[in-house]
């Protein structure tokens, strides 16, 4: 059995909405008398889910809520969920600078937490001088940074301004040896938040080479990001959290899958349930249906190579709305964009008016997509503003095949270097 | 219960909602010792970059403070200054404030100026008051070369200064009581005002009362003696007493008050830290 690192027992941690903190005033004093009458905290039993979409009664909500799970040793955890689901209150718990309101956890070993690089960087300074100071700051003593210090430096590349106050570098030459520092750093647990979204993409390359490193040499990690393509790179486990609460645990594939697939439970004939989960919507109109057929209107979720087809949609308007624009997106499997659409006119953007009730909208797309996985995501927007009324992500899946639609020429290849295939003239002339 | 003691034994970090606030974990404090440093270097380089005088200014404060209190208390309003010469009366006054003063500041700032760090790294957070208060000591220790410059001259050239030699092992430990009374109250500010921003108005100008009612512009003799009783209930004015006597032999010495003033202060300092405890854990989310 490997070694436990990590143990979290019914973890939750509770904020009042409003101006102030997790509490006022006349609720302390409320919490006080319960404790002096021996009772237990009144506010622990109410709070509501943390949703955004709802409207909840209370003014309590539980942004994290009955977390438990352990982390054994040499795990690198990614912990996916969408904004809001409390993975960096979760974060910010297990790297202590915030203290849980119910449950307890344990951590076997030296923690290091990057929920940030190059916290406490003083701009005055010099970059010799922070890589100190920011060292210590992240746990380590003088002889260790001493001993690390031309490595980080080599690391970070900016060794010619090391004596040069930092609030001189560029923001890149910051980042780079706040990086530096932190990567040198030799904890049992790494905890990382989200820092590789910063930097040039040769950077980020670096940060995730550096992780690997160190996942390899034995150390846990713990790893959140939006950036799945990573998580499924680097982690060998994830957690899924949504809304606050532990949805599933398990191996980084499931995870990726059910994190990519949940909220898109449509009925099989495309119907968009009522209660169907929205990020972003003023209301005003619903999305209530989508399905894509062929141009027969057959209604399918695998077309063939080369293959036409349309997406129709189902709208309902409450409201009469105007100057109002319905985008189609399509995405890779893994929520990469790679197609936007929206009505066009003589290369001009048409807006229409919607009257209350429901309409029926059809968009045929000309368009060799490559054999693969897609995504489809629609939205509703003001043309002006650009106000959001409805928008599903990732709502509608299809595959594409290798056989061909119309003709014998199947997609001949096994690798896919692309996703769509565009009419190409070529010319050719001996010079 | 005993399982769970076993239990427990095996972790490093065990965190729980409701953990003792008497858990003063001075042993972290120590583990973290080269980021005091490290911050103390801080406090003091990164104040004189950009400057042409630099730490020179470390000296022209105090010398320019001392000469228009001497104008004014002294010169203009003819305030007695406890037969010690002027100029030396309000810079010993005024170089032990300024400690004060600099220290409590700067420790009642320690959660909102530092909400950056503190939110996205975990170290112990006495690490910055305690640095805070070592910076200061080192700012005193520089500006004390000016005062014994000062003292000396007084010292050849008049007759009204008669040290008290044996009391001067005292004096370090005053700073120490001082610093550690700044300190208890500089940290119990800052654990109101990361909810209660109100107390950074009060602190702002409650300091500047304290100067008047801590001696350091007029001596005590100058009250009757019911009146210096209850002004040398602060501890400040009864360091700042004491100093003046063990330095010039003018001034109010009493091994009464100065016990009154270690007691004061270790009360206020377990007091403090218990606060600061209970502060640390979630001032985050009320910061």
């Amino acid at each position: 059995m490997s070694k436990e690192v990590i143990k979290i027992s019914d973890l939750g941690k509770q904020y009042r909405l409003g101006q102030v903190g997790t509490t006022s005033i006349s609720d302390d004093l409320k919490r006080w008398w319960y404790k002096i009458k021996g009772k237990e905290d009144p506010f622990l039993k109410i709070g509501d889910e943390n949703d955004r979409t709802k409207k909840g009664n209370s003014e309590y909500v539980w942004a994290l809520k009955d977390i438990s799970f352990s982390v054994d040793q040499g795990d690198v955890l990614g912990i996916v969920g969408k904004n809001g689901a409390g993975k960096s209150t979760l974060l910010k718990i297990l790297s202590r600078t915030t203290s849980p309101t119910v449950g307890e956890y344990k951590i076997k070993g030296r923690v290091a937490s990057l929920l940030e690089v190059g916290t406490g960087f003083h701009p005055d300074l010099t970059g010799r001088e922070n890589v100190f100071l920011n060292g210590a700051i992240l746990g380590m003593t003088k002889a260790e940074i001493r001993k690390n210090f031309d490595e980080i430096l080599d690391f970070s590349g900016v060794e010619r301004y090391i004596d040069t106050p930092v609030k001189r570098y560029s923001s890149g030459m910051y980042v780079r040896l706040a990086f530096a520092v932190a990567a040198h750093l030799k904890p049992e647990i790494l905890i990382v938040d989200e820092v590789l979204s910063v930097g040039d993409q040769e950077f980020q390359d670096k940060c995730l080479g550096k992780m690997r490193s160190v996942s390899e040499s034995g150390r846990t990690v713990l790893f959140v990001s939006h950036n799945l393509l990573a998580v499924k790179q680097l982690c060998t486990k994830g957690i899924y959290l949504k809304n606050g609460r532990l949805l599933k645990i398990g191996t980084t594939k499931d995870i990726v899958e059910e994190y990519l697939n949940d909220d898109k439970q449509l009925q099989s004939d495309g119907t968009i349930p009522h209660d169907f989960y929205r990020e972003i919507s003023t209301g005003e109109a619903f999305f209530r249906k989508i399905i894509l057929t062929d141009l027969n209107d057959n209604s399918l979720t695998r077309f063939a190579f080369n293959q036409p087809f349309k997406v129709k949609l189902i709208l309902e308007v409450n409201k009469q709305i105007k100057d109002a624009v319905i985008n189609i997106s399509v995405a890779t499997s893994l929520g990469e964009p790679i197609v936007f659409s929206v009505e066009s006119k003589n290369s001009k953007y048409v807006s229409r008016t919607f009257d209350e009730g429901l309409h029926e909208i059809e968009a045929v797309f000309d368009l060799k997509f490559l054999p693969n996985n897609y995504k489809v995501t629609i939205g509703l927007h003001y043309f002006s503003n650009g106000v959001t009324i409805d928008w599903l992500e990732n709502i509608y899946q299809f595959k594409v095949d290798k056989i061909s639609y119309n003709t014998n020429e199947d997609y001949p290849w096994e690798a896919m270097h692309g996703y769509i295939e565009p009419e190409t003239k070529w010319n050719y002339k001996k010079v | 219960m005993q399982d769970k003691v076993q239990d427990d034994k095996d972790w490093d970090i065990i965190v729980r909602p409701n953990s003792s606030p008497f858990q003063i974990n001075l042993k972290e404090v120590w583990a973290y010792k080269d980021l005091i440093t490290l911050m103390v270097k801080r406090d003091i380089t990164s104040v004189y970059k950009q400057t042409v005088l630099g730490p020179l200014w470390m000296f022209i404060q105090p010398i320019f403070i001392t000469a228009i209190y001497t104008f004014t208390f002294s010169a203009s309003a003819g305030l007695s200054t406890d037969g010690i010469p002027p100029i030396l009366f309000y810079l010993i006054g005024q170089t032990f404030w300024v400690y004060f003063a600099d220290c409590l500041n700067k420790t009642s700032n320690t959660f909102i100026s530092n909400a950056a760090v503190f939110g996205k790294v975990y170290f112990p957070r006495l690490v910055m008051p305690f640095s805070v208060i070592i910076s200061g000591l080192v700012k005193l220790g520089l500006q004390l070369s000016l005062l014994i410059i000062v003292y000396i001259y007084y010292f050849n050239t008049t007759d009204q200064i008669h040290p008290q030699w044996p009391y001067f092992i005292l004096l370090p430990v005053f700073v120490v009581i001082m610093g550690f009374f700044s300190l208890s109250l500089g940290i119990i500010f800052s654990s109101f005002t990361t909810k209660y921003r109100d107390f950074t108005f009060l602190l702002g100008f409650g300091v500047q009362l304290l100067m008047f009612l801590s001696f350091v512009t007029f001596p005590a003799s100058m009250f009757s003696p019911a009146k210096q009783q209850l002004l040398l209930c602060n501890p400040i004015a009864t360091l700042m007493e004491a100093i003046k006597f063990i330095l010039t032999g003018h001034g109010t010495f009493s091994i009464n008050y100065i016990i009154t003033a270690i007691i004061i202060t270790t009360l206020l300092f377990f007091f403090s830290v218990i606060i600061f405890n209970k502060t640390e854990k979630s001032f985050m989310d009320t910061v």
